[in-house]
């Protein structure tokens, strides 16, 4: 067993933009897991934010389960605005 | 004044530059893998700015010598570090304290130092506070978990303080160098860095439930005048070496 | 290469009539190039090569550390010792990013660790040799990390995604190291003196051959090969990159200055490639076995830094603890 905690690491890359996972590191306590995180993801100016999460608190959706959770949504076009046809004198809309 | 300042510009320096040099040492041998670019990460940060005020020196002394000639021609007594930071590393809790120590002080002086009249100094001294306020939150870090650790961790805290605190004597008083400098809006007040210094100290040692000493007192030794300890000519001679043994070559 | 005979424990490779169904649907992922995650299902033959392959990676980028901090505090220059420092640090940042994929797969990076001190877990048979002047740092920039990124280029589309995707963020960021490298030495030959030239050509006779070895025995050699490269972990055979890399170094060879140590290379029109002498391969598995120059004192570093920062760990699980259990009361 690994003597430090494992976290998983997300970064900001610009203002505007979401947090997006780029990998874990180990630390002692969370704020270690920042300061780790920023040495490790953030050394090329590559992050504006850091979220650090204990890999182990983190629930993930089973591969098994893609199909139920995931193709159900291929078939809702309505869900997407280009499903809807209207004239061209309604303009942009 | 340019005499005055060009002392300073060394102490600034060459403080930076053998600190940096001693993580150097760490390469390879950190205490966790995660440590390893921690440690580099500081220590390239302040051979970054020991460039920027050599470069500055070098320009100021106007006698052909450049930075590198600044970093690797002159003897120990013409260096002018803190005594502090050419102490050997010893274990983390001799590392740790001397970092700590240095950062405080380092932050410190930067800060004042980025509201210079002299706009080449501020500017250097801006980009370094930003370095350093970081340095310094990480050191803390480090002598709050040493010191209110585990037994074994607050026994080698116990251990290390001691060993580098009389060199901290040079971190609290000025000399007229820096007296003449401060009058002329060159440099932050040393008195205040003293103080705020002080108090950083007795804070963070007291969340990490470690003693201050007593505040340590003069001694034959001084940086500022080229008499150090026995520890830097050895750090020079491994630093120098290249240019030393090749005076000729082009690296 | 970085990581070099990687036991997959596969003797033959399975047919897929010879697949149970869920063998069959991964190989057909895999087929297709659709990249495998962690929650996937994997055969257990995969996971584990992978965890060899991958922490022998970071085994690696961590051991690698060692040559060159053998120099950062001898750099020549303010300039050089920065540049020498961001690239050590970023090898250490490699080997995290490689074990970080490697946990991934449910392996546990101390043990793996342990497993490096132990002499168990392998790394690239390159660290093991000594560096002995400052040249070694350009060489081992130019030909080291220059082999390593022939290989790390093609394995950007390895089939394991967290690994293929730690390659992308590595290779970004290694193309500094090779030019890094090749400039000390292109600086040396230019600019300095007979002495330091000297250097430099000794520099790249002690290195060329552990380069070239770096990329493993000869694909007929390399009983995994085959399997590697069916679950696609392996894209490319050790000889083609081998050949890659040769082709590549010898025109920055020459414009150096500098010669090959091998009487035998030359080129060949014909086949449009540089011939290239017979590898020692008795040096290379010799290395492997733990008899090179240098292995005893890589592996007792690397034990030795990692013993003895046990109580700093300590300390800070420690810490946290106490601040925890101050914050809940």
């Amino acid at each position: 067993m690994s003597e430090w905690t494992l976290f998983e690491v997300f970064v900001r890359s610009k203002h505007g933009l979401n947090h997006k996972h780029v990998g874990s590191v180990h630390a002692a306590d969370a704020a270690m897991a920042i300061e780790n995180a920023r040495e490790l993801y953030t050394r090329r100016s590559e992050g504006v934010s850091l979220w650090v999460v204990p890999s182990a608190l983190i629930t993930a959706s089973s591969p098994d389960e893609k199909d139920p959770l995931f193709d159900p949504s291929d078939d809702k076009v309505y869900r997407h605005a280009s499903f809807y046809e209207l004239p061209a004198e309604v303009g942009h809309m | 004044m340019n005499n005055d300042l060009i002392q300073y510009l060394l102490r600034l320096g060459d403080s930076a530059l053998i600190q940096g040099q001693r993580l150097c040492e760490w390469c390879g041998h950190a205490p966790a893998l995660e440590e390893e670019l921690a440690l580099m990460n500081v220590g390239l940060d302040l051979v970054g700015q020991a460039r920027n005020w050599l470069e500055y020196a070098a320009e100021l002394i106007n006698d052909g010598r450049d930075a590198d000639h600044l970093a690797f021609r002159r003897d120990e007594r013409s260096y002018r570090n803190l005594l502090l930071v050419e102490q050997p590393n010893g274990d983390f809790a001799v590392t740790m304290t001397k970092q700590f120590l240095y950062d405080a002080w380092h932050f410190q002086v930067l800060h004042g130092l980025s509201q210079s009249s002299d706009e080449r100094i501020a500017g250097i001294a801006a980009k370094g506070l930003k370095e350093v306020t970081y340095h310094l939150r990480r050191s803390s870090e480090w002598i709050e978990r040493l010191g209110d650790g585990t037994e074994e961790s607050h026994q080698r805290m116990l251990a290390a303080i001691p060993q580098v605190w009389r060199f901290t004597v040079e971190l609290v008083n000025s000399d007229e160098v820096e007296q003449r400098l401060h009058q002329a809006g060159i440099i932050g007040n040393p008195a205040e860095v003293a103080v705020a210094w002080q108090s950083k100290v007795a804070d963070i040692f007291a969340s990490a439930t470690l003693p201050v000493p007593a505040p340590a007192s003069h001694f034959y030794l001084s940086g500022r005048q080229g008499l150090h300890s026995e520890h830097l000519g050895l750090l020079l001679a491994e630093m120098q070496y290249l240019p030393r043994a090749y005076p000729d070559a082009t690296w | 290469m970085y990581a070099q005979l990687v036991e997959t424990g596969v003797k033959r490779v399975k047919t897929l009539d010879e697949m149970s169904a869920q063998e069959r649907d991964f190989q057909e992922k895999i087929d297709a190039e659709i990249k495998i995650e962690a929650k996937n299902w994997m055969p257990d033959a995969y996971r584990q090569t992978l965890i060899r392959q991958i922490s022998q990676h970071a085994h690696s980028e961590i051991v690698g550390m060692l040559p060159e901090g053998n120099w950062v505090t001898r750099a020549p220059t303010l300039k050089r010792k920065l540049q020498l420092m961001a690239k050590i640090q970023d090898e250490a940042g490699h080997g995290l990013y490689l074990y970080s994929a490697m946990e991934t797969l449910g392996a546990d990076r101390d043990e793996e660790i342990a497993k490096l001190h132990s002499g168990r877990a392998k790394y690239s048979s390159i660290f093991n040799y000594p560096t002995l002047s400052w040249a070694d740092m350009g060489a081992v920039g130019w030909l080291v990390d220059g082999a390593a990124i022939v290989n790390q280029v093609v394995l950007q589309r390895t089939s394991y995604g967290p690994y293929a995707r730690a390659m992308v963020r590595i290779c970004k960021e290694e193309s500094f190291h090779q030019r890094q490298g090749y400039e000390i030495l292109l600086t040396m030959m230019r600019h300095g003196t007979q002495a330091q030239k000297d250097m430099v050509q000794d520099a790249i006779n002690r290195l060329w051959w552990p380069s070239l070895m770096m990329f493993g025995p000869s694909d007929e050699h390399s009983p995994n090969s085959a399997q590697s490269m069916a679950w696609k972990i392996k894209r490319q055979g050790n000889d083609e990159l081998r050949q890659r890399f040769v082709d590549q170094t010898i025109p920055q060879l020459e414009l150096l200055g500098c010669t090959a140590p091998d009487p035998d290379l030359k080129w060949n029109a014909e086949r449009g490639h540089y011939d290239f002498g017979e590898i020692q391969w008795e040096e290379f598995y010799e290395v492997l076995k733990g008899n090179g120059p240098c292995n005893q004192e890589r592996v007792a570093t690397r034990r030795k830094a990692i013993e003895d920062g046990a109580w700093v760990r300590a300390a800070a699980v420690a810490h946290a603890r106490k601040k925890q259990n101050k914050h809940a009361a």
